[in-house]
Parts: C-alpha cells; sequence; structure tokens
C-alpha cells in the first residue's frame, strides 16, 4: 500500500512538471531564437506524463494501453516527417480532430461506468462537465475531420441546402436536450447513444457550409474547442495537468481566433452562420492593366534601392518561393535592401506564409509583418506582389460598397512602382476586381509564378552584366 | 475529485496565462504556436489511459482504446510537425 501510495505521488508531481514545461515551453515559443527549445521542453514534459501514467494505472489494460499508444503514435509520426509545409494546415487540424475525439472518448467511457447502477450516485458537477466536454469534443473531432477533408482538397465545395441554419440548429438543440437529460434525468446507455450520435452528426454539420477561405479561423476555433473539451474531461479524472494545459489552449486559441478573424474582417458569427460574398460587389473600375516584360522588370529592379515582396498563398501554389528567394539573394548581392511582407492570414492559418517561406531558406529577420512594414511602402521603389490579390486591394480603405471594406491591408499602393506577378486577368479568391492592377505605376507580368522569377532572374543577370541600359 | 471552487480557482488562472502567453507571440510564429498548442493539448492521452486502466467491460475497453490511439497521436503528430517548422526558422545572422 505504502508504495503504491509512493508511486501516486511520484506521478502527481510529474503532472505538475509536465505542466510546468507546457506553460515554460510555449512562452519560449515567442521569439523565433528560442522557439525550437520550447518545443523540446513540451516535448520532454509530455514524455514524463505519460511515463508517469503507468505508476498510477498499474497492470490494469496494460497490454490495451501499451498498443493504444503504438497504434497512435507509429503513423502520425511518420506522416508528419513527411508531410509537405503546404499541407500543414490540414494536418494540424486532423490532429486537432484526434485531441477531441480522445476527450469524446473520456467522456463516453466515464459516462458508460456512471450509467451503471451498481456505481451509485454522482456528483452533478462531474456528470455535467463529463457531458460538456464529450459535447465539445465529439463536434471538434468530426468538425476538424471535415476541416482536413475541405484543406485537402477532397471535398471542395460548400455544401448547402434550403433551411440548413434551422436544421443545424435543431440538431444542436437536441445534442444539449439530450445533454441535458443525462445530468438532470439518468445516465441512460441509450440516452448516451442518441447523445453523441447528436453531437458528432453536428460537428460535419456545422462545417460543411463553410469555405474554403474561411478555414483558418475555423481550424483555430476547433483547436481551442479541442482545449476546452480536455480541461472539462480533466476534471472529470481528477487530474489537474489536464484542466491547466487544457485551459491555456483553449484560452489561447480563442484568443487567436479572434485576432484571425479580425484580420479577415469576418466575425466568427459570420464565418459560422453566413456565406461569403455577400452584399456588394464593389465599384467598377476605370483603366486598363499595364503589362510588363520580365526584361523590363528586371531593369525596374536594377534601378531600385528599396525591394519589397508581397507574397500570397498563389506563390506557394506555384512552388515559387525556393525561386523567389534565389532572386532576393541576387538583389541583396547588388546592394539593395530586400524584405518580405506578410499579410497575417497569407496562407491557409496564420502565420502559414513565414512557414513557407523559411522552409525556401528565407531568414525571419527579412520578413516583416503588416503593422511594420506598412509604413515603409512610401519609401519601396519597386514592391512585387506574386500570389496575393485582396490583402493589397485599396478598395478595402476606400470603397465601402466592396465586399472587403475594412479588412486590413497592406499598402502597396504606396509603393513607387509595383510588379504584379500573375497568371491572367482574374479576380482573387473572393472575385473582386483588385484597383491596385489598374493603378498607373503598376505593371503585370503574366507569367506563371515560378517561371516569372526564373525569368528576372536570368534578366537581371543580364542586366547588370551589360552594365545597365 | 478535485473541490468544485478550488478548481474553478485552477480554470480562471489558466485561461488567463494561456491568454498572457499567446499574446506576446509574433504573427510570424502564429501556426507553429498553433500546431504547438495543438500538441500541448495531447496531454489527453494521460487522461485516456487512466480511463482506459479502469474500463471493466469490452464496450469501455473499446472505446478507452480508441481515446489512447486517438490521444497519442494526437500528441506524436502535434509535435513533430511543430518540431519540423520550429526547426526551419533561421536569422540571417546563422551561420548557413
Amino acid at each position: 500500500m505504502e508504495f503504491d501510495q509512493t508511486l501516486e505521488l511520484a506521478a502527481k508531481a510529474s503532472y505538475f512538471l509536465a505542466a510546468v514545461l507546457f506553460i515554460l515551453g510555449i512562452k519560449r515559443m515567442a521569439s523565433p531564437v528560442t522557439a525550437r527549445k520550447g518545443i523540446v521542453q513540451a516535448g520532454i514534459g509530455m514524455v514524463i506524463a505519460t511515463l508517469a501514467t503507468f505508476a498510477i494505472t498499474g497492470g490494469n489494460n496494460l497490454a490495451l494501453i501499451v498498443l493504444g499508444i503504438v497504434v497512435g503514435v507509429v503513423p502520425t509520426w511518420l506522416w508528419g516527417k513527411k508531410v509537405a509545409m503546404t499541407d500543414m494546415p490540414q494536418m494540424v487540424a486532423l490532429f486537432n480532430g484526434m485531441g477531441g475525439g480522445s476527450a469524446a472518448a473520456i467522456g463516453a467511457g466515464e459516462l458508460l461506468k456512471f450509467s451503471d447502477p451498481a456505481s451509485g450516485s454522482h456528483s452533478l458537477i462531474i456528470v455535467s462537465l463529463a457531458v460538456l466536454g464529450a459535447l465539445i469534443g465529439s463536434v471538434s473531432m468530426t468538425g476538424s475531420v471535415i476541416a482536413w477533408a475541405k484543406l485537402d482538397g477532397r471535398m471542395d465545395k460548400r455544401f448547402n441546402f434550403p433551411g440548413q441554419q434551422v436544421f443545424n440548429f435543431a440538431v444542436f438543440a437536441a445534442a444539449v436536450i439530450a445533454g441535458i437529460a443525462l445530468v438532470a434525468w439518468e445516465v441512460n446507455v441509450w440516452l448516451i447513444v442518441a447523445f453523441f450520435v447528436l453531437a458528432l452528426a453536428f460537428g460535419v454539420l456545422m462545417t460543411l457550409p463553410i469555405g474554403g477561405a474561411d478555414m483558418p479561423v475555423v481550424i483555430s476555433l476547433f483547436n481551442a474547442l479541442t482545449g476546452l473539451a480536455v480541461a472539462f474531461e480533466g476534471y472529470v479524472m481528477g487530474i489537474e495537468a489536464l484542466i491547466v494545459a487544457g485551459m491555456v489552449v483553449g484560452a489561447a486559441g480563442t484568443y487567436l481566433t479572434q485576432l484571425m478573424a479580425k484580420a479577415m474582417n469576418r466575425p466568427i458569427s459570420g464565418v459560422l452562420f453566413s456565406n461569403f460574398g455577400g452584399g456588394g460587389s464593389g465599384e467598377a473600375i476605370a483603366g486598363a492593366q499595364k503589362s510588363i516584360e520580365a526584361s523590363d522588370a528586371a531593369s525596374l529592379l536594377y534601378m531600385a534601392e528599396k525591394v519589397i515582396i508581397v507574397p500570397g498563398y498563389g506563390m506557394a501554389v506555384a512552388q515559387a518561393q525556393h525561386k523567389i528567394w534565389e532572386l532576393s539573394q541576387s538583389l541583396i548581392k547588388a546592394g539593395k535592401e530586400v524584405k518580405f511582407a506578410i499579410h497575417p492570414v497569407a496562407g491557409r492559418m496564420p502565420g502559414h506564409m513565414n512557414v513557407l517561406l523559411a522552409e525556401a531558406g528565407v531568414p525571419y529577420d527579412l520578413i516583416a509583418d503588416m503593422d511594420d512594414i506598412n509604413p515603409e511602402f512610401k519609401t519601396c521603389d519597386v514592391a512585387i506582389v506574386i500570389g496575393a490579390n485582396d490583402v493589397v486591394n485599396p478598395a478595402a480603405k476606400t470603397d465601402k460598397s466592396s465586399p472587403i471594406f475594412g479588412m486590413p491591408i497592406l499598402d502597396v499602393v504606396n509603393s513607387r512602382q509595383t510588379i504584379v506577378i500573375k497568371r491572367g486577368k482574374g479576380t482573387g479568391f473572393a472575385g473582386i476586381e483588385n484597383a491596385l492592377f489598374y493603378a498607373d505605376n503598376t505593371r503585370l507580368l503574366y507569367a506563371d509564378g515560378k517561371e516569372a522569377a526564373s525569368q528576372l532572374i536570368a534578366e537581371l543577370k543580364a542586366v547588370e552584366g551589360g552594365g545597365g541600359h | 475529485m478535485i473541490d468544485g471552487f478550488l478548481a474553478l480557482w485552477i480554470f480562471m488562472l489558466s485561461a488567463f496565462t494561456g491568454k498572457e502567453i499567446i499574446g506576446r507571440v509574433p504573427v510570424i510564429l502564429h501556426t507553429p504556436l498553433m500546431s504547438g498548442s495543438n500538441f500541448v493539448h495531447g496531454i489527453v492521452l494521460v487522461g485516456a489511459m487512466i480511463a482506459l486502466s479502469h474500463a471493466q467491460t469490452t464496450l469501455t475497453q473499446v472505446i478507452g482504446f480508441i481515446g489512447v490511439a486517438l490521444g497519442a497521436g494526437n500528441a506524436a503528430g502535434g509535435y513533430v510537425v511543430t518540431e519540423r517548422m520550429l526547426e526551419m526558422f533561421k536569422s540571417s545572422k546563422d551561420k548557413k
């Protein structure tokens, strides 16, 4: 007996240590210098906590537990090692869904245990939080799977039908009523089944009508929800580390979600309950787009002193980031100042573009956030926009009838010259005309991103070799 | 069981801690951060392991097993991708 108590005490101490390591780890992620150490620290915390748990579980179902860990760890580890950086958002969505599912499974197991009349009476708080955690975890799991399918291109279309919102609300209300019945009436096996079916279905239903452009907000929201589910089930299981870690993630995720929704100019309720692109289509734009050849664009770059590159997700789709970095390096070698300007929602999750640029080898100190770089466009000789559209559209500041009015943008329009690398004359994701592309000092280089960058590198060499025009 | 009010205190203080430590993270690290916090809630694995160790019927064993596998996947996958991303962030002052 005494030995068991010592083991349990050691396990509890390990959980405490793990929670401290998690918080310190996340805190160290605040700077790119210490970020990697931060995640390693959090990883050590996770290993300590997992090993310590074996002291509490003793020999019960030991083989099943070990097998479950192996089944969970091996495929995700291998998959995570080789997944492409462009596919990171859906990967994070999937791993998050697993966490939600795990929390829901804990809830299901505990509720089934309570349903046994022999288990006696249960505290109202415990049953309530088991139900609440299970509800949130279930929604987060199936919702994340749909988000993964959409981001992975397995389910492109938004799925709409008449009366969808009313139907979704009815399913949600039914799940909540089933949950309340579990708490207030009795913990009954069939009620548990009905509750889970409804909760899992609601996760699917609420994510189906949401379009790909809004997915960054949705992933972040589900991340926060899983955190909450973990915290609630942590209370049910009596493990403080789960409450602390879950709550920290829940609060952080909620904050990130708000930040992102603000950067996209979309209220969270708008993402969840309405469709994109409602309202006006914006004012028509007079004038024509003026094109430019790569050789002339290279001359402009040759004469420039300060160049700001504005990449969007289109650059990543064209796999042009390596070539763009090569171009930047030759510009830097020629003594020019080069910076990258990143919109908060460039890419498919916030900060995604920074990861893609880092992968291409771009040092993070050349990458600037929107607020820092915006005043600098005035002193910029040439801005290169590649694969970005709506985030540089001045209509967001000037045209009240535009659907993107109010969205924070990069002030590329203030640059002395702008070169836009674009495949054709089409509009952006939101289908809105971009006034920047029609501006007097904007030239369009019609080409695939990767090809355009290669041409610019070659032409720049030619101009340098010839001593300029 | 944890005392109700004590739990409420833990919930409240943890929430503020989460908001405070994230509020200082620059935008360039938001993706690894989201992935990193995703990893942190993989601690749910610990709860799933304990739940499975209590399971006595086949049904609860199956559910417990699913919980452990999913939780382990969340933790392992979250760690690998976060570490991979953070490893790529280099300063121009670093040696190539």
